[in-house]
């Protein structure tokens, strides 16, 4: 677990009673699906996120995917061709990010609580590995082609998808993840916001994970690759030995 | 119908897949080459990682060397003596190259690496290929009939013939160096192992005029120690970069064989000229593709990679 979710369950247990009403817990939040298994037929997949609240109040949730460090290239001109030849790398990047809310985010949240809590795409913490020589200028736009790449591979998404809300308790959303989504532990953070403050905020873990003839492959081919490399050689010489079979029989 | 593919880590159409492998059989059976200068770049094209593209390309290039063989050896056009020391060398020259690949994925050179390989080596084969070829479609056409003015073969003596470690080859009827070939081998190994292909488009031309065998035992041998190379950097590709889709690789593998069988059908309905100039501008084709693909200013000049660990 992320520091940073460490500490939304200890803004989770701790804020929420004292902004709340004590007996009962003032937001609980589930998810339709604890394991999204990626098998061979895999082409995406959109869970539902539920939960209600004790009272009125404004939704905003954050999906996050595995922490993973990115490296950002940039192409210049050498020569005649371009060229890799400056990369930033950021650390512990969310691999996977979308947001939703039951009302635009401005209207309820102030922007030094987005801020810090992440939510957006643009506050999504980007901390460099090594601080290189590049000045904030540049940086910043490191971690803006970081954000619309992975917005490109449907891995982010800058837009506010939409929190269903009834009778101001029960309130859910659905998040659809695509068929490139990174496998791992996600975290779906829910905060419940009260007079511009967070009166309390969950979080729901779950994994997406390889399952099936594909995961098996995979995990052998990462735990015994000495041993699945003669396989697939061994595999391809029978491949071309019975179709030479086949050739001279036809 | 969708297929994930475990190690590509993407989801693609089945029919897709088999198509391509198809397409690339059908060309490969038609001019007797391998197919990886066309399906590596392809793979890549469509959204499979480079390394990935790679590795399970030279995993697919071991089935159809072995099935390319097994026909050759039936006729005796393969000299095993010079496959064997070929192989020697393509096994050290493929373990450098599957190191090298390692090392500019790291510094995130290494489609750069892949591009210009392929700008250049196709396009020196393809140049050449089209200038040997065109002349004689030419002369068909005008029906004049000239002797090849090429006499390249055994037979010449230059600095080659002072080499040390002279070996015999019976079946290429050779006396020459055990350097030579062992250099030829691992030069190509290198090359083979970082652009995903068999390398055979550089070593039959490197046999022919280079170690000067003769023709009908150029292919057979060529194929016979591409087994070799290929299976080797299957190996080690699996073991170093865990890169090698054995699902993609077999679904490729199908395509290719039906592709092969039907190319090699339409072979014989077109002359030798003209199926060498057509190869030609195909190789000359991608190369100026990819060169185009690397000279214009291009629409995204950042990209991203997770970090490898």
């Amino acid at each position: 677990m992320t520091p940073h979710a460490l500490f939304l369950l200890f803004a989770a247990t701790c804020l929420g009673p004292s902004v709340t009403h004590a007996q009962d817990a003032p937001l609980v939040a589930d998810v339709s699906e604890n394991l999204v298994a990626i098998t061979t037929g895999f082409t995406g997949k959109e869970i539902l996120l539920f939960g209600a609240t004790d009272g009125p109040g404004d939704i905003a949730i954050v999906v996050k995917g595995p922490s993973r460090d990115i490296t950002v290239r940039k192409k210049s001109r050498f020569g005649p061709i371009w060229v890799n030849r400056q990369s930033v790398t950021f650390r512990d990047v969310p691999s996977f990010y979308r947001i939703a809310s039951s009302r635009p985010l401005e209207e309820f949240a102030p922007p030094n609580l987005l801020s810090r809590f992440q939510i957006g795409t643009e506050n999504i913490r980007l901390e460099t590995a090594d601080d290189a020589a590049l000045s904030p200028d540049d940086l910043k736009v490191y971690r803006k082609s970081l954000v619309r790449l992975k917005t490109t591979g449907q891995l982010y998404d800058e837009g506010l998808g939409s929190v269903n809300t009834t009778s101001n308790r029960l309130f859910r959303t659905r998040i659809l993840f695509p068929a490139s989504v990174p496998t791992g532990t996600y975290f779906v953070e829910i905060y419940l916001f009260r007079n511009g403050t967070v009166a309390a905020a969950e979080i729901v873990p779950f994994n997406i994970s390889k399952i099936g003839f594909g995961a098996d492959v995979y995990d052998f081919a990462h735990n015994f690759g000495a041993i699945y490399g003669l396989l697939a050689i061994a595999l391809a010489v029978a491949a071309g030995w019975a179709a030479s079979a086949a050739f001279r029989r036809a | 119908m969708q297929i994930y593919l475990p190690i590509a880590e993407m989801s693609v159409n089945v029919f897709l897949i088999l198509g391509m492998g198809g397409a690339v059989g059908f060309l490969s059976g038609l001019f007797g080459v391998g197919g990886g200068f066309l399906m590596t770049p392809l793979l890549i094209f469509m959204g499979v990682p480079p390394a990935v593209a790679v590795g399970t390309e030279a995993n697919q290039i071991v089935a159809s060397s072995v099935s390319g063989v097994l026909a050759h050896m039936g006729r005796g056009n393969v000299d095993f003596k010079m496959g064997g020391v070929l192989t020697v060398g393509g096994f050290l020259g493929s373990g450098l190259g599957v190191w090298l690949f390692s090392i500019l994925r790291g510094l995130g050179q290494v489609e750069l690496v892949i591009s210009l390989s392929y700008v250049l080596f196709l396009g020196i084969i393809g140049a050449l290929m089209l200038r040997e070829s065109l002349p004689g479609v030419m002369r068909r056409r005008t029906g004049a009939a000239t002797t090849n003015p090429e006499t390249r073969g055994p037979g010449r003596h230059t600095w080659i013939h002072g080499l040390p470690f002279k070996m015999r080859f019976h079946k290429s009827k050779l006396y020459i160096s055990a350097i030579l070939p062992l250099a030829v081998g691992f030069l190509v190994g290198i090359l083979a192992a970082i652009m995903g292909v068999g390398g055979g488009f550089i070593m039959v031309p490197a046999m022919i005029y280079l170690l000067g065998m003769p023709t009908q035992v150029v292919i057979g041998t060529s194929l016979f120690q591409i087994i070799f190379v290929t299976a080797n950097t299957t190996f080690l590709q699996a073991t170093i970069n865990q890169t090698v889709d054995a699902i993609l690789a077999i679904l490729l593998l199908l395509g290719g064989v039906i592709g092969a069988q039907i190319g090699a059908r339409f072979a014989v309905k077109l002359k030798g000229e003209q199926l060498r100039s057509l190869l030609a501008l195909i190789v000359l084709g991608v190369s100026l593709k990819l060169a185009y693909d690397l000279v214009i200013t291009p629409n995204e000049l950042f990209s991203i990679a997770a970090e490898i660990k």
